[in-house]
């Protein structure tokens, strides 16, 4: 699709012009003035990713808002950005999510600095995401890690920079895998696309590879992907990033960059090797299901609050998993809208946590308690997200869930049978969680927890509106998401034995219409 | 009236959203009078879409209103739509009608309450719920309002939740309710894989038609029993139910006894056909669990002493019964019991709740007695539930009891005299619980001064507006068993009203023994229950027979605490040794790896000393093992 103006790269500019704007002005004269910038670039991100998602032509199959320029013309990589019904949400996500990470909390010092790295990190993901060249990809891919890094170690808490070292060196290693991964793809691709290229879509379509090749590359993108989705056991990162983090640092990282593993599974593995990831899918399966139910059970046991979250993300990564791989167009539809509901329900899941450290700088459960009685609108936002990331039908995580599960019950029904018992457990450790934390009397230190600020309430209300909105009617979000995920199967059918199981509604469904 | 028949769950929910906005404002006791209108308003719809259904020839009583879709993909399209059919419009009936006297004599029993227009929210939301999981077209509109009804109970049992039994006990509701979830959503995957569609209509058909195959047909219907197992509180997932008391009385009355447990026993009659075409041990299992379940929760509710402990076994005992009815393939007389279960329990609960109000919050039974002195009218009404619950003629339970029986004798005989002892078991341990309550020696005297803080102490009758709804319920009490009474075909008034929706997995009975002797069967049930009644009455009122409660039963047969050790013991060092596993094993081996990477450093790094002539010797070194190397290995020059 034609546009005039090239709204992708403006995603990416606009928050990368606001970080040099913020670097430039001189923050001691007028803070205000830099913070007010800073804030309305993502705000203009977000409204221009609002923008895209309203003039996206639903029911479409392909790339839209494509933009192609050449870049390194004798390697044939290319500025080619695009977006389809696999990254619209994640793009929209990221937009909306920026601005309301900066206003839900302020950093609490060098607020500068912290702005610079957040707009940074802003145009990181966007470029992720709405990249069609190999090689710029891998380049978004790998920036997303400097502000990330600067991010928890400068404003993270008592384990910040461990953990920060942990976070870069750990993704790092899976990187490196990538790198020889993009670079080995687009030189043994030569052949049969008769020159080298990065880009995805040739590829996509023309490349062929030997089937043990094949299977190397789809590894040596996989580890980077697992690493950052995580997937057991490469996950032990997380819970030290996430804990350490500064709360905006935390949910940036939970609601989009584990989404880039996902994401990257899909477009990258599934896309370029079908084959191989076929082949391989017993084992994503199994660790996606392992995912759910160790995530949960190591949730479960966790005494700070923050952590506890943390554990929680890898359980719903690994329905995600499950999806990804069980190649349904109800699983891998549902994997894409679980990405968003993660994205949504454990980013307001750490903002809130974030504002109960704020008000009584403990994250420990157990130095939390009866917190209802004395902040009740408080307690009711995090009940509705709880019961949102616990996937209470009507709300915003169920959907995603279902769908994955009732998919994959087609093609990978033992694996389903488990996966279905993480709900119990995610029963178990949210409900525990919050239990000890808001329920009961409360003591001496927790008697004075503040109420919802108005601020915070007009952070978490968009939230709220997204969650009960997914769950209540999410045929528009379907609607956009189902062409492509149909049209990535189909890839994948043209390339290797797989068959997808034709549900007997259709025939059924055909018959009537046809009997009138 | 049909058409809109979205009006029946949609005042509920108008209730809940100006509650939500404006609850505040409203207060006390505004916020009660609105969530009552709203249930008032719906009950009318739905007695109005009764009238039509009843207007239409029987083949013609079922009617599908689509809202929008919901969850579509691909073959996947779920509607979000509401089937009006005589079961639904049954449950919608009673729902709403036993909802609107219970939300009315809650404003009576929450005044005073800080939170009081919360607690009409939450009944409001859950009353929503309730409906959605009635009116569903399919199984996941069901499913929607069956998590809904979970959540909203969750919710009402830890209202009070700065009380910490409350809060475990809303806990506990909700995660053994997913337990059963767990089944019902396989259930869904199982029959979508199938046939293609979760609409009751086409899969109901697909079994009618022979299209589904027994083994499907045996995996859905079980593990759609095992979703029914969780939230009808049957063995083994009872434990909840029990503990759930700690939840205001008007929440006990209406979601743990009227409505929300019975939605197993709805959801099984909703897929009769299915149950009809599975595998012979199905629908005996069904029967074997409700008949165990009744019988086993009767024994522990002889030995409690907690008012609404009593109550609560009870009704796990007459849901088991409901199951035993499934079981038997009598469904009419499940809806039956149900209905008048409904009518009864939310009578005795209701009742209890008047006693508790008037006693101050005293709940243990042994410090009441007399109380028909000071309470006459709650005594009167409370009377005839018991009466009502015991399968005393002419009241209510006794004819839905007695036609559950009926069919477990034409079904095994060994059902029926577990259905029988426990018919004698509900007299007794209700008749026990009348006298300690209601007769005896007044026995609140000596513990006046625990409760005497506002000086006066004494027990008194209720408000108005709590006996009004007492007094509904009791008239529902006693005239309840009229919509289907035994003498003749046309006095079948709930089986022909039914029919259509029964007729694949209704029992015939016709013909067997038990069906040509059902006079001599009323017989033999009431006087069972009036042996039941006199023992009691021996035991407790005239103290001619000695006080038999054994420990055992006290304790439930200690079946909970068992459980409990298991998952705080075992079960909690499962999950601590994963945790342990987490994060020293696998956590440990990144640490162990990044150490092993920076010690392999450090040890290089000695080697960069920076002098020339190291350097100059190490390349010198270099080059001559190179240099063997191409001579020896590779065999150049």
């Amino acid at each position: 699709m034609e546009t005039s103006f090239p709204i992708l790269t403006a995603l990416i500019a606009t928050p990368l012009v606001g970080a040099v704007l913020v670097a430039l002005l001189s923050w001691r004269r007028s803070a205000e003035v830099g913070k007010l910038v800073g804030l309305l670039s993502a705000v203009v991100t977000a409204a221009l990713s609002v923008w895209l998602l309203a003039s996206y032509e639903t029911g479409e199959v392909g790339y839209q808002f494509v933009t192609q320029q050449m870049w390194i013309e004798r390697w044939g990589i290319s500025w080619h950005l695009g977006v389809d019904g696999i990254s619209l949400f994640l793009v929209v996500l990221t937009g909306l999510l920026f601005p309301l990470a900066l206003l839900g909390v302020d950093p609490h010092h060098n607020g500068k600095a912290y702005l610079v790295w957040m707009l940074i990190l802003e145009a990181g993901v966007m470029g992720s995401f709405i990249s069609l060249d190999l090689f710029v990809f891998f380049l978004f891919f790998e920036i997303v890690l400097v502000p990330m890094y600067f991010l928890i170690g400068g404003w993270g808490y008592e384990g910040r920079v461990h953990a920060a070292l942990k976070f870069f060196l750990y993704t790092m290693f899976g990187s490196a895998f990538m790198f020889v991964g993009v670079v080995a793809t687009a030189f043994l691709a030569r052949e049969s696309v008769g020159r080298i290229t990065f880009d995805l879509v040739v590829l996509q379509e023309q490349a062929e590879f030997a089937t043990s090749t094949g299977r190397w590359l789809f590894f040596a993108f996989a580890v980077a992907f697992a690493v950052k989705v995580p997937i057991f056991p490469l996950h032990t990162w997380l819970p030290d990033a996430h804990t350490q983090a500064p709360t905006a640092g935390s949910v940036i990282l939970a609601a989009v960059m584990l989404k880039l593993g996902t994401y990257g599974f899909l477009r990258f593995g599934l896309g370029l090797f079908p084959e191989a990831a076929y082949w391989a899918r017993p084992l994503f399966l199994t660790l996606g299901v392992v995912g759910i139910i160790y995530g949960a059970i190591v949730a479960t046991m966790q005494k700070d609050l923050k952590r506890l979250v943390a554990y929680s993300s890898i359980a719903h990564l690994g329905f995600i998993v499950l999806g990804s791989f069980a190649f349904t167009s109800q699983s891998i539809s549902g994997s894409v809208l679980q990405m968003i509901n993660h994205g949504v329900s454990t980013g307001a899941l750490f903002l809130l946590v974030g504002w109960i450290y704020e008000r009584r700088h403990t994250r420990q459960i157990a130095e939390l308690r009866g917190i209802q009685a004395v902040a009740p609108i408080f307690a009711a936002g995090f009940m509705v997200v709880m019961l949102s990331s616990v996937g209470v039908p009507g709300l915003n995580g169920f959907v995603g869930e279902y769908l994955v599960l009732i998919g994959s019950f087609a093609t990978a029904r033992w694996w389903t049978v488990v996966a279905a018992a993480g709900v119990i457990l995610a029963a178990v450790y949210l409900l525990w969680a919050y239990q000890r934390v808001f329920h009961g009397e409360p003591d001496e230190e927790n008697r004075s927890f503040r109420e919802l600020t108005v601020r915070e309430g007009l952070v978490l209300v968009p939230f709220l509106a997204a969650i009960v909105f997914v769950g209540v009617y999410p045929k528009p979000l379907l609607d956009r998401i189902e062409p492509s995920v149909t049209e990535l199967i189909e890839h994948v059918e043209s390339r290797t034995d797989y068959v997808a199981p034709v549900s007997p509604a259709g025939e059924r469904a055909g018959e009537e219409e046809g009997g009138g | 009236m049909l058409d809109v028949i979205w009006l029946i769950p949609a005042f509920p929910l108008a209730g809940f959203v100006l509650i939500l906005l404006f609850g505040r404002r409203l207060g006390e006791p505004r916020a009660g009078y609105l969530a009552t209108t709203m249930m008032v308003a719906s009950f009318v719809v739905s007695a109005g879409a009764f009238l039509d259904l009843l207007g239409k020839p029987e083949e013609d009583r079922a009617h599908i209103e689509e809202l929008f879709s919901w969850v579509p993909v691909s073959t996947l399209d779920v509607n979000m739509a509401f089937l009006a059919d005589p079961l639904s419009i049954t449950m919608c009936l009673f729902v709403t009608g036993v909802g609107a006297v219970i939300h009315l004599y809650a404003i009576g029993y929450m005044h005073g309450d800080a939170k009081f227009s919360k607690f009409f929210l939450y009944l409001n939301l859950f009353s929503l719920s309730m409906l959605l999981l009635v009116l569903g077209e399919n199984l996941l509109v069901t499913f929607l309002g069956w998590e809904g009804v979970g959540t909203c109970s969750y919710l009402l049992i830890s209202f009070w939740h700065t009380r910490e039994s409350a809060a475990t006990a809303g806990k506990k509701a909700f995660v053994t309710n997913r337990i059963g979830d767990w089944g019902f959503m396989l259930a869904m995957f199982l029959a979508f894989n199938a046939v293609g569609t979760l609409s009751y209509d086409k899969l109901n058909l697909a079994a009618e038609e022979g299209l589904l195959s027994s083994s499907t047909a045996t995996g859905i219907a079980v593990l759609l029993f095992v979703g029914a197992v969780g939230k009808s509180a049957q063995l083994p997932l009872y434990v909840w139910l029990p503990d759930a008391m700690e939840g205001p009385t008007p929440v006990s009355a209406l979601i743990h006894a009227a409505t929300m447990v019975t939605a197993g026993v709805f959801l099984m009659t909703r897929v009769n056909p299915i149950i009809a075409v599975s595998s012979d041990w199905v629908p005996t299992l069904i029967a074997w669990v409700g008949a165990a379940t009744a019988l086993f929760a009767a024994t522990i509710a002889v030995a409690q002493n907690d008012i609404k402990k009593v109550l609560a076994y009870s009704t796990i005992s007459q849901l088991g019964y409901m199951f035993l009815a499934v079981g038997s393939g009598a469904y009419v007389a499940a809806i039956f019991h149900m209905v008048t279960h409904a009518f009864f329990k939310a009578l005795l609960f209701l009742g209890s709740g008047s006693v508790i109000h008037g006693m101050h919050d005293e709940q243990d039974m042994r410090k009441m007695g007399l109380l028909r002195k000071a309470m006459p009218v709650t005594a009167i009404t409370f009377v005839i539930g018991w009466l009502a619950i015991a399968g005393v003629p002419p009241f209510a339970g006794f004819w839905s009891k007695d036609e559950i029986l009926l069919f477990s004798l034409a079904k095994s005989p060994a059902l029926y005299v577990v259905g029988l002892v426990t018919a004698l078991l509900t007299a007794y341990y209700m008749t026990r619980q009348v006298v300690m309550v209601f007769f005896g020696k007044a026995r609140w005297e000596s513990h006046a001064e625990e409760h005497g803080a506002q000086g006066d102490a004494r027990p008194h009758e209720s408000p108005i507006l709590m006996l009004l709804p007492l007094v509904v319920l009791a008239i529902a009490s006693v005239v309840g068993g009229g919509i289907q009474l035994p003498f003749s075909d046309a006095t079948h008034r709930l089986e022909h009203w039914l029919h259509p929706v029964v007729e694949a997995g209704e029992a015939e009975i016709e013909g067997t023994w038990a069906y040509d002797n059902k006079y001599l069967l009323l017989g033999i049930a009431t006087v069972v229950t009036l042996i039941g009644i006199a023992l009691a009455w021996l035991v407790y009122e005239r103290r001619r027979l000695r006080v038999v409660e054994p420990k055992v039963l006290e304790h439930a047969w200690y079946y909970d605490e068992a459980l409990s050790n298991v998952m705080g013991g075992p079960g909690r060092e499962a999950f601590e040794a994963t945790s342990w596993f987490d994060r020293n094993v696998v956590d440990g081996g990144v640490r162990a790896t990044a150490w092993g990477v920076r010690s392999a450093a450090t040890g290089l790094r000695t080697g960069q000393s920076g002098f020339v002539r190291a350097s100059a010797g190490i390349i010198g070194i270099g080059a001559v093992l190179l240099l063997a190397w191409f001579v020896v290995v590779r065999g150049i020059l």
